[in-house]
């Protein structure tokens, strides 16, 4: 009785899946299956200069010597590269454009998820809406992004990936695969042959970015895959915060993201990247869902130089992802603070890496996983330090709960301290939902969904505390969403 | 007020009340006493709504409403209050968070309107310094931390703050040192009122020289086997519970 109960809870609670709906709109589609061609034809869809196709060539070729990799504690069927798409594009003239040559179809998609992409109306207020700039990526292209003109008055530049690639070539040549190799690892290498948008932000010297930068990504398409590549540099003394959110329709195929995110921090510039990731998860039996296979770096070269990722992961199928820093400025600061949240039959394996290589470096990791259905939860980190980074500090929290009684949570620590003036602490704590609590809470007059959602907003405060305003409600809402039902 | 008739509970398929029966009326302040065993916990835990405490015959009703029909939040709504022997501890929520949701929660279920910060401040600050709580603690996680006597202390504070109408105090004093017991106490007499009813259950007839009961039941072997004024209480100090242990079996 109480497995059917929960069986109900749980499929009421996927189907409130709030973003799942199609977009009907005319698209363009480059053929389906990965060769060379296609590969030409993405080039070529974005006009892109030939030493920007030459880099996707080089990449797609070292890529066809490459395997998957094997040791996330994942499973999933094998993926079929020949029956994706690789591009998917809302059918429309390319290159940026004024927000009335927009199909409206497009227009009400980001109007219902609650993306505010009208500056005018942003800026009167209209229902209190945040003032931020959004670049909006639809599929495989950026559909517009707003207050570009007010940024370049300071002289930060944020446009789509693809613009980027046409109109500031020498700033692209000089940073792109600088902090992901092409070669890095397998997804990351596909990516670089056929990625398709994302942003690009530059942060001239001793500016402070005037608003937060946001991008929001949507995969609509069926069987298509989304390729995001995002760049941003902060240049000597600057700073910038930015912030991605994530959704896609309910389908019943599994879907594949495979993002590359690299983040150059010169000198005493600091950049605050925050991620709501909520893909479609998938259904209750585990049917459908996204692949969210994502490399995520920061390079901090210069000294004193500042990374903070800031993540909250509540969808996608399958997770693998590991916002990671290179601490390779003297006294440069790397934090990860991470809710990873999973249900139903989701799986996530995720965690950073903390690359110690400067003097007096260091770094702080808190990650909060929350597992429950029947899902599984694993934190996989790596903080290391170099035999002359000596004097850095390393601080880790890894904290898991597990709800109900078929979860799993994993956390798989690896530490590595090359030299004897390093100072790694790591602490970590495993705990349940307890019967206990949620009966003292209601006890108090909460009803059962209310306390659950008490305790679990009190488990990851912490994190929570570290987004930028406007989104940390966004994000406390999106956790109680992703749990209800989960106490049968 | 509190009106318990010949009720039944099993837990886990075993049958721990055996046809219990009480009367509280409003204004009274009864104790119900009972060696290790005999169902008091089950007593609280089972008017108090918690899951796994299988009713299987009897009635239990407060102000004439069934109680055994409502879920646990329902009953703190009508007012229903259980001072636990051990205080969870909340993680990440402060007190004063956690309490001021309680509030709401309760007011929004009985149709009133939310209280607002400056007044739920003052209040607070009002019923921390009769309880003497620093007020810094109330912005730490609730109980997380905390000593034994801190968390019964913050259980009397949330009473105070939620006001109920009926209040289950189960072995409050366990744990406490005379100093925290006389604290305790004087909190829980502060709420004493004609409106009020009080069951307080205990082990030791120590909590009762301070807080002082109309009167005594004795629980053992799942049923009320005698009742009478506060010099049961006493007379039980001398006798022990063998010889009601014996009647009951």
């Amino acid at each position: 009785m109480a497995a059917v109960k929960q069986t109900i809870d749980q499929v009421e609670q996927l189907e409130a899946y709030e973003h799942g709906f199609v977009t009907d709109i005319a698209q363009d589609f480059a053929p389906k299956g990965l060769s060379e061609d296609i590969v030409r034809f993405i080039s070529a869809k974005k006009q892109e200069p030939d030493w920007m196709l030459q880099w996707r060539l080089e990449a797609y070729a070292r890529w066809l010597a490459m395997d998957a990799p094997d040791w996330a504690k994942v499973s999933f069927p094998k993926i079929d590269f020949q029956d994706l798409y690789y591009y998917a594009a809302p059918s429309q003239k390319a290159g940026p454009m004024s927000l009335d040559e927009v199909d409206p179809e497009l227009l009400k998609t980001y109007a219902k998820l609650g993306i505010p992409l009208r500056e005018q109306e942003v800026l009167a207020g209209v229902q209190g809406a945040p003032r931020y700039a959004v670049d909006a990526v639809f599929d495989s292209v950026s559909v517009v992004t707003t207050f570009k003109n007010e940024l370049a008055e300071v002289g930060v530049i944020f446009c789509s990936f693809s613009e980027a690639v046409r109109e500031h070539p020498d700033l692209i040549k000089r940073y792109l695969g600088t902090v992901v190799p092409t070669t890095d690892n397998y997804y990351a290498c596909l990516n670089s042959a056929v990625f398709s948008d994302g942003s690009f932000v530059y942060v001239p010297p001793g500016v402070r970015c005037p608003m937060e930068l946001s991008t929001y990504f949507r995969i609509n398409a069926q069987n298509t895959g989304q390729f995001e590549r995002t760049l941003i540099i902060a240049d000597k003394g600057a700073y910038v915060s930015y912030l991605e959110g994530c959704t896609a329709p309910q389908r019943d195929e599994n879907q594949l993201h495979a993002a590359v995110v690299e983040l150059v921090v010169l000198d005493d510039a600091e950049i605050k990247y925050s991620t709501v990731q909520n893909w479609y998860p998938g259904d209750a039996e585990g049917k459908g869902g996204i692949y969210n296979f994502v490399t995520k770096r920061a390079d901090c070269r210069g000294d004193r130089s500042k990374v903070s990722w800031t993540q909250v992961e509540t969808g996608s199928a399958v997770t693998w992802k590991y916002p990671s820093c290179i601490l390779r400025g003297d006294d440069s600061v790397g934090e990860f603070y991470s809710i990873a949240i999973t249900n139903g039959h989701q799986q996530a394996d995720t965690g950073t890496k903390m690359i110690h290589l400067g003097k007096n470096t260091r770094s702080r990791i808190i990650s909060k996983g929350i597992s429950a259905g029947k899902s599984s939860n694993t934190y996989r980190g790596l903080v290391s330090a170099h035999a002359k980074a000596t004097g850095t500090r390393n601080f880790t929290q890894c904290d898991s709960l597990l709800i109900g009684k078929a979860s799993g949570a994993h956390t798989v620590p690896y530490i590595e301290a090359r030299n004897a003036s390093s100072k790694f602490e790591h602490e970590a704590t495993t705990t349940r939902l307890s019967d206990d609590q949620l009966f003292y809470v209601m006890q108090r007059g909460l009803s059962q969904e209310e306390a659950v959602q008490l305790l679990v907003n009190g488990f990851v405060r912490e994190v929570l505390q570290e987004l930028p305003m406007e989104f940390a409600v966004e994000a406390q809402k999106l956790v109680a969403i992703s749990l209800e039902g989960s106490v049968g | 007020m509190l009106s318990v008739s010949n009720l039944h509970v099993a837990v886990g398929g075993t049958e721990i009340l055996k046809g219990l029966s009480l009367e509280i009326p409003a204004g009274e302040v009864h104790a119900v006493m009972g060696p290790n065993g005999a169902g008091k916990s089950t007593l609280s835990y089972t008017l108090a709504g918690r899951q796994g405490y299988e009713v299987t015959s009897g009635s239990a009703s407060l102000n004439g409403e069934d109680l055994l029909a409502m879920a646990a939040n329902e009953r703190a709504a009508k007012g229903l209050f259980l001072s636990f022997q051990y205080p969870l501890e909340i993680p990440g929520v402060p007190s004063l968070t956690f309490i001021r949701t309680a509030l709401n929660a309760q007011r929004k279920a009985r149709g009133e309107d939310e209280i607002g910060a400056p007044a739920f401040l003052k209040l607070a600050r009002e019923q921390a310094a009769k309880l003497k709580i620093e007020f810094d603690m109330l912005k730490r996680p609730l109980n997380v931390g905390f000593s034994g006597g801190e968390k019964k202390r913050m259980e009397i504070f949330q009473m105070a703050m939620l006001s109920p109408q009926f209040l289950i105090l189960d072995e409050t004093d366990s744990g406490l040192d005379i100093d925290a017991l006389r604290i305790v106490s004087e909190g829980v007499n502060a709420l004493r009122s004609p409106e009020r009813g009080m069951l307080v259950i205990t082990h030791y007839q120590r909590l009762l020289d301070y807080i002082k009961p109309d009167r005594v039941h004795v629980l053992a072997g799942g049923k009320i086997v005698a009742s009478g004024g506060p010099e049961l209480a006493l007379e039980l100090e001398d006798t022990g519970y063998d010889r009601f242990a014996q009647a009951a079996a």
